[in-house]
């Protein structure tokens, strides 16, 4: 059994991550009070999820808990708790559509049975090739451009189904 | 009279977003005047409460007000956070605060600091919103550079940093202290109150906060003046809000209108109903407001007081317009699922109910309702409203209660006939 945070095994910080992703989380602790650097484990979990083809592994959720010096439970918290965070892998283009009333409104129905129709997949899925996955979301607050999809950081509106299969096919 | 307060530089500017087009409409002046003339604290606050501004995230509580609560010469740190968690269904105006006019939401926030006490600020913006971060994160970057952030801001011995935190996808954060907890590197679970966040706040300091439209409306108010701000609005509602409005319309998006507008005027500024469809209901408020019916809506202001005597919310001014076709058993299901997948899980009523409230409905929108369900709805929601530590519960119970109140015969329909009186068929579990 691994045994977690256990200071005699405890590694100097620098072992834990590259300097470019030390950099980075640093960044953020310096954001908050001294004492506050657990403040910064949700924007280290986010960078390590990017760094990882965009999901989590409890093995790097326990390098944040010891970067962040908190114990690893705690991480886990933060990483399942908000619906950002995957703890499965994903596909290289994460597709998040909104279903949230706007959106329903404007007939999402058909954009969500086209997608599911094209990549052949369900919700919570990835297609064979590990190009894209499919997630329902909650309101991205993006209601005047109903209905919508987030796919990575970048926001698609008005879509239509002519309009996703353009997107798609632009896609690395 | 539109375009007063949070919009008011943009129809002038190509890139109101940049610091210098923002300073060429007078950005940053209020604030400079406040820093270079050392205007009281006290009377910074006293112009906000006599702007009659109410907390524009939708509790609508007066913003001039939460501020006194601070008392600037209490030692310690203090924390101005503003709350840019936009996540209620319908709502999407602060984004675009943060992507057309974000210097003005720092030059509020810098003045809000200054009022309190507070030399640091975080502004809490949801996680999916990166494109409106990055902008965001561009502006704090040219105001430290001109030293409207920072220390000794112009020569003032004032000093204020201010940072962005990102959330990370949890529609709870919006409520505040839950938010506070997120910043503290924690899962969003709102604290019982009181303690209130002007006593424990952020990191157990004292802390301000509040929407990202309401600290917008800062610089305008201290410009024009407290009485110029509420005069624009109508009795107990002061001001200009704007309005996020969504459905099936002609031209949905956001627009900045005094507090009192007519809905009708707000419909026509829309465009009307899109494809020849027939207005049939609204949500005024957000997801968490009791539905209108559509009729009755055209004849009501869009003013805090007016809405509430309908029986519902102003809240956060996200007008979701419904039309002929959709079927409202199949509305609140979604809406119900919305909160049960958003329910921190804390407090039982909410956790359990939320569950119970998306289950019933559900069953109705998939035929296999029975008579006693619209019953039971009504008793869980009385089992849910008023018996949680935040409002969460009580904004799963609200859309529930309304569209019982006018809109029984739909789900009356369904328990009979097992299918929708109009339009669309069921939202999940088929297809």
């Amino acid at each position: 059994m691994k045994i977690l945070n256990n200071p005699l095994q405890a590694r100097n910080k620098e072992e834990i991550f590259s300097e470019e992703i030390r950099q980075d989380i640093d960044c953020w602790i310096a954001k908050y009070p001294p004492e506050w650097k657990q403040s910064a484990v949700m924007a280290a979990l986010r960078i390590m999820q990017d760094d990882n083809g965009g999901w989590l592994t409890t093995e790097l959720m326990d390098d944040v808990a010891e970067y962040l010096d908190m114990s690893p439970i705690h991480v886990y918290e933060v990483a399942t708790f908000y619906s950002m965070y995957e703890l499965k892998p994903v596909g290289k283009h994460k597709i998040c559509i909104c279903t949230n009333i706007a959106c329903m409104i404007n007939d999402s129905d058909s954009i969500v049975k086209h997608l599911k129709k094209k990549l052949e997949i369900g919700f919570g899925e990835v297609t064979e090739d590990g190009r894209f996955s499919l997630k329902e979301v909650e309101c991205l607050g993006a209601c005047g451009g109903a209905p919508m999809f987030q796919i990575g950081r970048k926001y698609y509106e008005n879509l239509t189904p002519q309009v996703v299969d353009s997107i798609l096919d632009g896609l690395e | 009279m539109a375009n007063e307060v949070c919009f008011r530089t943009l129809e002038y500017l190509k890139q109101p977003w940049e610091l210098e087009e923002y300073k060429s409409r007078g950005g940053y002046e209020v604030l400079t005047h406040i820093l270079k003339n050392k205007v009281g604290p006290s009377e910074v606050v006293e112009t906000m409460k006599a702007s009659g501004l109410r907390g524009r995230g939708g509790a609508g509580f007066p913003t001039g007000l939460k501020w006194s609560f601070i008392s600037r010469n209490a030692p310690g740190q203090k924390y101005v956070v503003c709350n840019s968690d936009e996540g209620e269904p319908g709502t999407f105006k602060d984004r675009d605060i943060l992507r057309y006019n974000p210097h003005q939401l720092i030059e509020g926030m810098v003045i809000a600091g200054y009022a309190i006490g507070a030399t640091v600020g975080y502004n809490y913006i949801r996680g999916e919103f990166w494109e409106e971060y990055e902008r965001f994160e561009a502006a704090l970057e040219q105001a430290r550079a001109a030293g409207f952030l920072g220390d000794n801001l112009l020569g003032s011995g004032f000093d204020f940093q201010l940072h962005s935190h990102l959330g990370g996808g949890a529609y709870v954060c919006g409520e505040e202290t839950a938010l506070l907890e997120s910043i503290e590197g924690k899962k969003g679970q709102p604290r019982f109150k009181p303690p209130f966040p002007a006593h424990f706040g952020l990191y157990g300091r004292p802390t301000i906060i509040n929407n990202t439209e309401s600290l917008s409306s800062v610089p305008v108010i201290l410009k024009e003046g407290g009485e110029w701000f509420k005069e624009l609005g109508v009795e107990n509602s002061g001001g200009s809000k704007l309005f996020s409005i969504s459905g099936n319309i002609n031209n949905p998006g956001v627009f900045e209108v005094p507090l009192g507008t007519p809905f009708s005027e707000l419909f026509e500024l829309v465009g009307g109903m899109k494809d020849g469809r027939k207005l049939k209901a609204v949500i005024p408020g957000g997801c968490s407001s009791p539905v209108i019916p559509g009729e009755q809506m055209m004849d009501l202001t869009m003013d805090y007081d007016a809405i509430q005597k309908a029986g519902s919310m102003l809240g956060s001014g996200a007008i979701v317009i419904i039309d002929d076709q959709q079927c409202m058993v199949k509305m609140l299901d979604r809406m119900s699922y919305f909160y049960h997948e958003e329910s921190c899980g804390q407090c039982t009523p909410c956790r359990e109910g939320t569950g119970w409230l998306w289950r019933v409905v559900n069953r109705i929108e998939n035929g296999k309702g029975r008579q006693e369900d619209l019953d039971l709805l009504e008793s869980v929601c009385g089992k849910i409203a008023g018996r949680t530590v935040c409002a969460l519960g009580d904004a799963a119970a609200m859309p529930v209660r309304g569209m019982l109140k006018y809109f029984q015969e739909e789900f009356q329909y369904h328990i009979d006939h097992k299918r929708c009186m109009v339009g669309a068929g069921p939202t999940k579990g088929l297809g």
